[in-house]
């Protein structure tokens, strides 16, 4: 996301550097850049206009000494004003109360019930208790896709019988979660164009039967220019508390919710960013903000890593790694928890300089390159494993023979298995910065 | 395409084109313009060029204003990139559905499962989106409304098989068309777009010169993006066509404009409403004259 941006960006920088101070023809030429890539990010085009016109008065009023040359000084004036629009600090969803509601709206197919269905796993996994509500009660077999997920999640689904009005499936599952003890009722509804003035009128009316504690518009980060429109004619209606950025794992740049927040207000609470259940994640907007400008997202990535990541798992690989013991096995383990924590390209993604490698990796991973690493790995005994250098002729030909693979994949994937460990070993005992550079070894590119 | 069908053009971009007068053809209209085309997701670089061509025919003595050069230059490149209602060719023929998810694949089957048979054809659809949760039952409910039968196999299973088992169920029963819904994936997904081209793959095996059409599904709210899918799709997959859906809310749906300049895939068809029948074949000088708000 955003890449087109960075590297639009980086291209204004490359071309400002080395000079000693920004002229009236630079600028002009990094605000033309500039507006072209918010553009062709979705922003919307006002919010672009507003943006670079700060942006512009920022760099005309700035002082042009301060250690920064003239490049860095136009990413830190845009960076700048990405925070400012995208807000401040990161919310939470406040859910006080007994049962307390969340309403989900939005157009059609913008991922409502999959976002439904995402935050009740998100509920449960924070110890609450939800129920999901199925009121979309007009697109053919929603409730059956809800009920389906709800299912797969272990999430209870209420349902009432086909033709009873969505108005009262939301109101009975308020009624039910209360009467039950449940502590969150999360509501999924059809999607509606916000210009359907009855369809928007129903939405009222189960707004007003639930009344929500918050009110979730999902938008689809694939969004272009009417995404403030849609926003502005829902909140015209409903009290609107928060956005999710939902489908943000493809390349789209998500400039809708620039848009959005900056004329509208409404914050972005939560991103979705993959079809699996637990691909759902908090929104950080100064986060974003760096992530915009190819600066990485290593926060993010951290926070994913400890939630998903088997904790003594890794406090065994650390330890062998200080012990200067890490063996093949430890390699396979990481690779193995690497898979679980997401697409390989969605983690590089977020680390700084290693965005560009993110693709390739990406189709290594899919190309089952990895999956060939880890059946070599399979293949070899506990003792190979842990001390690789005893792995001779002999020993490569049933290990390759053993996996699948041939020889030269068994002594390339050793050789740079080599290279890595030294690389750790430099990294752990804090002589190099960084660390990606051991998986890019492992991929050859 | 009926221009009385699409909706009233509502909205900014109305309001902006409505200072696109007859005669005017002065800088601040032209701006107005260029800014109206891109608040329509046609992007900012084709915007600045379809306004340039404009331009330049008004100022080299066309009669006619600023609005009707812009028009008939939109209108133009829509039919040079072989915009035009959608003509499935005669029988056998097997149309794959692809696109993002949530664009309206699985209303789109249904929808062209229904205006086939309104012209006398008897058609199958697939469900070979097995991926999403109820979507088989989606396409059953809707396949009933138009008097379709639906081809299915349990959920998870290989959407190849389906695409196998709808071609086979089609021959059996003596009809000429097979409309194959396909799960939503992002372009990205390197493994997801793998296995579609499977699933077209598997459809020529079983009948050569099959699929002849893969229509790729486009949400009319989707902004700049929409590009880099149709570019993967079409290249993965081989693209035929663009089906551009829910043009019946304020989004103008410029990206298809963007697909169709750009990469010569043309516009064939318009989801215009949820209803069953909202579906028209794509006619560029209506949708030029809409877009510019004629």
């Amino acid at each position: 996301m955003f890449d087109q941006l960075s590297s639009r960006l980086q291209g204004v920088v490359a071309r400002l550097r080395g000079r000693a101070r920004i002229t009236e023809v630079d600028l002009a030429d990094a605000m033309r850049e500039i507006r072209l890539a918010l553009l062709e990010a979705d922003v919307d085009f006002r919010v672009v206009r507003d943006l670079v016109a700060k942006v512009r008065h920022d760099l005309m009023g700035a002082d042009l000494l301060g250690g920064l040359h003239p490049g860095q000084q136009v990413v830190k004036a845009v960076h700048d004003q990405l925070v400012a629009t995208l807000g401040g600090e990161r919310r939470r969803l406040q859910l006080d109360g007994r049962s307390a509601v969340v309403l989900l709206v939005g157009l059609q197919g913008s991922g409502k019930t999959t976002t439904a269905a995402k935050l009740a796993v998100q509920a449960r996994r924070d110890g609450r208790r939800p129920l999901l509500v199925a009121a979309d009660v007009y697109r053919p077999a929603a409730v059956d896709q809800l009920v389906a997920l709800g299912d797969q999640a272990g999430v209870e689904v209420h349902t009432r019988p086909t033709g009873t009005p969505a108005v009262e499936v939301a109101r009975s599952g308020v009624e039910a979660a209360r009467q039950r003890g449940l502590d969150l009722v999360l509501v999924d509804t059809a999607g509606r164009l916000h210009v359907d003035e009855p369809m928007m009128d129903e939405l009222v009316r189960i707004a007003g039967a639930t009344t929500p504690g918050e009110t979730l518009l999902v938008v689809d980060a694939m969004t272009g220019q009417t995404a403030v429109e849609v926003a502005e004619a829902f909140r015209a209606r409903l009290p609107l508390t928060g956005l999710v950025l939902t489908k943000l794992d493809g390349d789209a740049r998500g400039g809708a919710a620039l848009g959005i927040r900056a004329v509208t207000g409404i914050p972005v609470l939560y991103v979705g960013t993959g079809e699996r259940s637990d691909a759902l994640e908090a929104f950080h907007p100064d986060r974003m903000a760096e992530r915009i400008l190819g600066m990485g997202d290593i926060l993010t990535l951290v926070e994913r890593v400890q939630e998903r990541v088997d904790r003594d798992e890794s406090e065994r690989i650390a330890q062998h790694l200080a012990e200067a013991r890490f063996g093949l096995d430890d390699f396979r383990d990481q690779l193995r928890q690497m898979k679980s924590i997401g697409p390989i390209g969605q983690i590089l993604s977020m680390i700084p300089g290693a965005a560009s490698m993110a693709d390739a990796a990406q189709r290594a991973v899919d190309d089952g390159q990895l999956r060939r690493i880890e059946a070599i790995i399979d293949s070899m005994t506990p003792a190979e494993r842990q001390r690789p250098e005893i792995i001779k002729a002999s020993r490569r030909r049933r290990i390759a023979a053993g996996s699948g693979t041939t020889t030269a994949d068994v002594n390339q994937l050793l050789k740079r298995f080599d290279e890595m460990r030294r690389l750790m070993r430099q990294v752990s005992s804090g002589r190099m910065p960084g660390g990606a550079g051991g998986l890019r070894g492992l991929l050859g590119r | 395409m009926n221009v009385a069908r699409l909706p009233p053009r509502r909205g900014l971009g109305a309001r902006l084109l409505a200072i696109l007068g007859a005669g005017d053809t002065s800088q601040a209209t032209w701006d107005a313009a260029e800014e109206a085309l891109v608040a329509a997701d046609v992007g900012p670089s084709l915007a600045a060029d379809l306004v340039s061509a404009a331009r330049a025919r008004v100022s080299t003595g066309a009669p006619n204003g600023s609005r009707d050069a812009l028009a008939s230059v939109i209108r133009e490149r829509l039919v040079a990139a072989g915009c035009g209602p959608f003509e499935p060719g005669p029988d056998p023929v097997v149309i794959l559905l692809v696109g993002a998810n949530g664009t309206g694949k699985t209303s789109t089957a249904a929808k062209l499962a229904g205006l086939l048979v309104a012209q006398g054809r008897r058609v199958v659809l697939g469900a070979a989106d097995t991926y999403r949760a109820a979507a088989v039952e989606q396409l059953r409910l809707l396949g009933d409304r138009v008097g379709v039968p639906v081809i299915s196999q349990r959920p998870g299973a290989d959407p190849g098989a389906v695409a196998f088992d709808a071609v086979a169920a089609a021959e059996a029963r003596g009809a000429g068309v097979v409309i194959v819904d396909s799960a939503g994936r992002l372009h990205t997904r390197v493994q997801l777009m793998a296995e579609l081209s499977k699933v077209r793959r598997v459809i020529e095996r079983r009948m050569p010169g099959q699929p002849r059409h893969v229509l790729l599904v486009v949400d009319a709210v989707t902004g700049q993006n929409g590009l880099a899918q149709a570019e993967t799709f079409a290249a993965e997959v081989g693209v035929t066509g663009i089906v551009l859906t829910k043009l019946d809310g304020t989004a103008r749906g410029g990206i298809a404009l963007a697909v169709a300049d750009r990469l010569r895939l043309p516009i064939v068809l318009v989801g215009i409403g949820e209803g069953i029948d909202q579906i028209a074949p794509f006619d560029p000088a209506a949708y030029a004259d809409w877009l510019v708000g004629k």
